[in-house]
């Protein structure tokens, strides 16, 4: 059986008066893609959110390789090989693509202001073999070598998404975390888009965590599914599997369509 | 018209000015740069002087709040610093390029401490901070007598390099023109490297940027210790140019007139920094000029020469921020985009 | 035998702070009303506190006015002034970043600053005494009249002000618009006239103020400079509640008072700094400010 690359044991985290998870727990399997599904409100972002470092459970852990990080910042756990999107994207709109992307390495490069000033140097060559590496490994594989210079206020949504997921992989990560990496598009941009994603397992061996709302592509490119409800795991398994779960039915559909699905 | 521009290869594609054409024109300015004091007045030579401790100080501000987007109403207040640090020293006979890096590195210093809080507070928060150390330093400037002279100011020995002293204007001219140039092109190549990278996207989203691994407090230290760093050189400079400097001149004008300088020429562009010295020290020459033309029929023109300069000012800033938020830097790239496309239109 | 601590000079100082503190909580008003209805710090505050002392002066000394008829005057002059401001720069600038808009009110202070300078010239004019010089004495205590009775003034302005926002319609619409302006609009609150009026009303507070401070000192462009030191009551206060204000107005008169007496002239000017760079430090939002949380 794969072991757990990355996982949440037991979190609960709550905001004031509000519970946000309550018991969440979740092992993404190493080279497997893990998906997140359930209705608005549920907690996956905030799961998200606590994995990547930005909220402290209350209680539970994060663990990475074994490793408790719980009490880690967002900045290190990146060092340590997490990455990940945002559902609203979060590129940096005073830059071009290009330099969005070169951010993704910056764990990677070793320029303090003293060598950056001067550039000549090792500044320059770290940041020539920079420049092929995302050529390389990023710009071509993900097909935006058009738009590389072109600021990225001025793209398409689609493009923007892809973008940021070109950013993510800059990082050369073990996980990667996306949440909703399809989110408002169309058809053929999301068949791109999972492509992308089989390829990123398959090819680079990335474990690969995710949340999405298309069910389409839930069931066609994920090996395990979690699904959320209310802050707390009402099912776990394969996606055939919790398809047919009534809670999950439940969740989604309400109690009519519950009762029409065999246990 | 711009044709036939293609790069074969990433170094290329990489270089500050890719093209021929770039290229010559720059060698044109070098060329036109060193000639200037041979061509021109005296005053002319004192003018081009103010321009590059401007262009040094607002290449620190725009580093600091332009391209990290922490507000700084305290940029005069380091230029202090670093004006009476550099008259310390070489009034203990440092050498004058040293007492340079010395007024810069203990301008970065106090900046690093004045950037400490910014993790906690900011936007408007840390501007009001700033503000405050402003102040606070004025009063130090003006109380610490037998460091910087109290109010009667501090006495500034020549600057010299290499055992020729520089006594004069055109003189100082070669000393400040080169250090202007070598630090404007610096401060462009920290972004291209991970640092500027860094600073940018501290200020477009800090979250994002945490999640890439950008530790947050160290990059914000490090933009106020280089914003500060170029604060404490242009100090030092306009102490030399000036030859005495009194706890008067660096006060809060100062530092919004430099706010002006940046937001006038660019945020977030060193040519827009360039751009926005020049402009901003031509204007009140400019009025000076208007006002004794006017005096000729109006006597009391002269008077109100300096609320006047207030109000144009302070004019000019809103003007910007309301037709062209994006500064002179914008206007110049409209003009560059019809010379790059004739004879078709931009 | 030497006496011990002159408790009654403390009393005395002390008392002259909290009084003179009712002044600065009324300047620091006119900045939460506006950063309340608006979001915006505004720059201008000092100035719009020298608008309304010089046209008050034209009105009343060099147009001889009675100060029945310059009063109202001089704060409809300057309401008109801040709805104007508020329509010409700060509506085409709203949406822009926190540097754009401060840095607006910068160049703004700096216009109406050189306005007034060419327009009145840089000289000191002397203000009528508006308030009794008449001092109060209260056992072996001796507090300035003009310090009471800018006291009281302040404090009838302020709890008008807040009565207005509680209770009238329009000032539970300017509530309503400062705290969500969207729900506020779509709930048919007219969002831009509310906010014009929010410049308004905070242009006559620092107008009144600005009159009683010159009238306490001395009519000069100088006056401009007065309220960056209100910046500390706002910082300490919470750049959004008024009852902050009232209470760090106090505080901090208080604090500049024994300063002053204790620690010289000097050292008073910069007190209100010191105290900011404090308060932001260990608490950024202040006594009563609410806290800003990001969403991710």
């Amino acid at each position: 059986m794969t072991s757990a690359l990355l996982q949440a044991d037991a979190i609960h985290l709550g905001f004031g008066g509000i519970k946000a998870l309550s018991g969440v727990s979740l092992a993404a399997r190493a080279g497997e893609i893990t998906a997140i599904i359930g209705p608005n409100g549920a907690g996956k972002t905030s799961l998200f959110n606590a994995i990547s470092g930005f909220y402290k459970p209350q209680q539970g852990q994060v663990r990475f390789e074994g490793r408790d990080i719980t009490a880690q910042g967002p900045a290190r756990r990146a060092a340590l090989g997490l990455a990940r999107t945002f559902q609203n994207v979060a590129l940096f709109r005073g830059m071009s693509v290009l330099d969005n992307i070169k951010l993704g390495g910056h764990t990677r490069l070793a320029a303090n202001p003293f060598t950056a000033l001067w550039y000549l140097g090792p500044a320059r060559r770290e940041e020539m073999a920079l420049r092929r590496e995302i050529e390389r490994e990023v710009i071509d594989f993900l097909e935006i070598d058009h738009v590389r210079h072109q600021s990225v206020a001025s793209l398409s949504y689609g493009l923007q998404k892809r973008v940021e997921l070109a950013r993510a992989l800059a990082m050369r990560p073990k996980v990667l975390m996306l949440d909703e990496p399809v989110a408002g598009m169309n058809r053929e941009e999301t068949e791109d888009m999972a492509r992308f994603i089989l390829d990123i397992q398959e090819e680079r061996g990335i474990t690969v965590l995710l949340i999405e709302h298309d069910m389409g592509l839930v069931m066609d490119i994920s090996n395990h599914v979690v699904v959320l409800n209310f802050g707390q795991v009402i099912g776990t398994g394969a996606p055939a599997e919790v398809r047919h779960n009534p809670e999950v039915v439940r969740a989604y559909l309400g109690d009519k369509a519950a009762a029409g699905v065999s246990a | 018209m711009r044709i036939g521009d293609f790069r074969a290869s990433y170094a290329h594609d990489e270089a500050l000015w890719p093209t021929r054409v770039q290229q010559t024109w720059l060698a044109a300015l070098a060329v036109a740069l060193v000639m200037l004091p041979f061509g021109v007045n005296g005053y002319i030579v004192g003018l081009a002087c103010m321009v590059g401790i401007h262009c040094i100080a607002a290449a620190g501000l725009n580093i600091m709040t332009g391209y990290t987007g922490l507000i700084s109403l305290g940029h005069a207040a380091f230029m202090g610093v670093g004006c009476y640090a550099a008259a310390w020293a070489a009034q203990r006979g440092m050498p004058t390029l040293l007492t340079l890096l010395w007024a810069g590195g203990l301008a970065a210093l106090l900046g690093i401490a004045v950037g400490l809080p910014s993790l906690r507070i900011k936007g408007l928060y840390l501007a009001v901070a700033t503000l405050a150390t402003q102040f606070l330093l004025v009063y130090v400037f003006r109380e610490w007598d037998s460091v910087t002279g109290g109010v009667r100011g501090v006495n500034v020995p020549n600057a010299s390099l290499f055992g020729f002293e520089l006594l004069n204007d055109h003189r100082m001219y070669y000393l400040i023109v080169p250090v202007a140039a070598l630090m404007l092109v610096a401060a462009r190549n920290l972004f291209r490297t991970r640092v500027g990278r860094a600073f940018i996207a501290i200020r477009d989203k800090d979250i994002s940027a945490e999640v890439l691994g950008i530790n947050l407090l160290h990059y914000k230290l490090a933009s106020f210790a280089i914003g500060s760093f170029y604060a404490g050189v242009a100090g030092a400079l306009l102490g030399y140019f000036y030859r005495a400097m009194t706890p008067e001149y660096f006060t809060l004008q100062l530092s919004v007139f430099y706010l002006a300088v940046i937001i006038v020429g660019g945020l977030g562009s060193m040519l827009g920094t360039i751009l926005g010295a020049i402009f901003m020290t031509l204007v009140p020459e400019l009025l000076r000029a208007g006002v004794a033309l006017v005096a000729q029929w109006a006597p009391r023109a002269t008077e109100i020469l300096s609320p006047v300069q207030q109000v144009v000012f302070g004019l000019l800033i809103i003007g910007f921020l309301v037709f062209e938020p994006h500064g002179l830097l914008e206007m110049w790239r409209r003009v560059r985009r019809v010379f790059h496309l004739w004879p078709f239109r931009a | 035998m030497t006496g011990g601590f002159d408790w009654i000079a403390l009393a005395e100082y002390s008392l002259i702070g909290l009084l003179s503190g009712g002044l600065l909580a009324l300047i620091a008003l006119g900045f939460v009303l506006i950063y309340k209805g608006t979001g915006v710090i505004n720059f201008a505050m000092g100035e719009f506190m020298m608008l309304g002392a010089y046209f008050f002066y034209t009105a009343n000394v060099m147009w001889q006015w009675p100060i029945w008829t310059a009063l109202p005057a001089t704060l409809a002059a300057v309401a008109l002034v801040a709805g104007l401001i508020e329509r010409t720069l700060l509506r085409p600038l709203s949406g822009q970043p926190v540097i754009s808009v401060l840095m607006a009110t910068i160049g703004l202070a700096s216009a109406l600053h050189g306005g007034v300078d060419a327009v009145w010239g840089g000289k000191n004019y002397e203000m009528p005494a508006l308030l009794s010089r008449k001092p109060f004495i209260v056992g072996d205590i001796f507090i300035p009249g003009q310090v009471v009775w800018s006291f009281l003034l302040a404090a009838v302005v302020i709890t008008g002000f807040t009565l207005y926002f509680r209770f009238s319609k329009t000032g539970i619409a300017m509530r309503a618009a400062a705290s969500d302006p969207l729900t506020a609009y779509v709930l048919g609150i007219d969002v831009r006239r509310t906010q014009a009026l929010t410049w308004m009303f905070a242009g006559m507070v620092g107008a009144v103020a600005g009159i009683v401070v010159a009238s306490m000192t001395s009519l000069s462009p100088a006056l401009g400079g007065a309220a960056l030191g209100v910046l500390a009551v706002i910082i300490l206060g919470g750049l959004d509640s008024i009852a902050g204000a009232i209470v760090a107005g106090l505080v901090v008169g208080l604090i500049e008072s024994l300063t002053a007496a204790y620690l010289g002239g000097k050292v008073r000017d910069i007190v209100p700094y010191a105290v900011v760079l404090v308060i932001l430090l260990i608490r950024p939002y202040g006594l009563f400010g609410t806290r800003r949380i990001e969403r991710l």
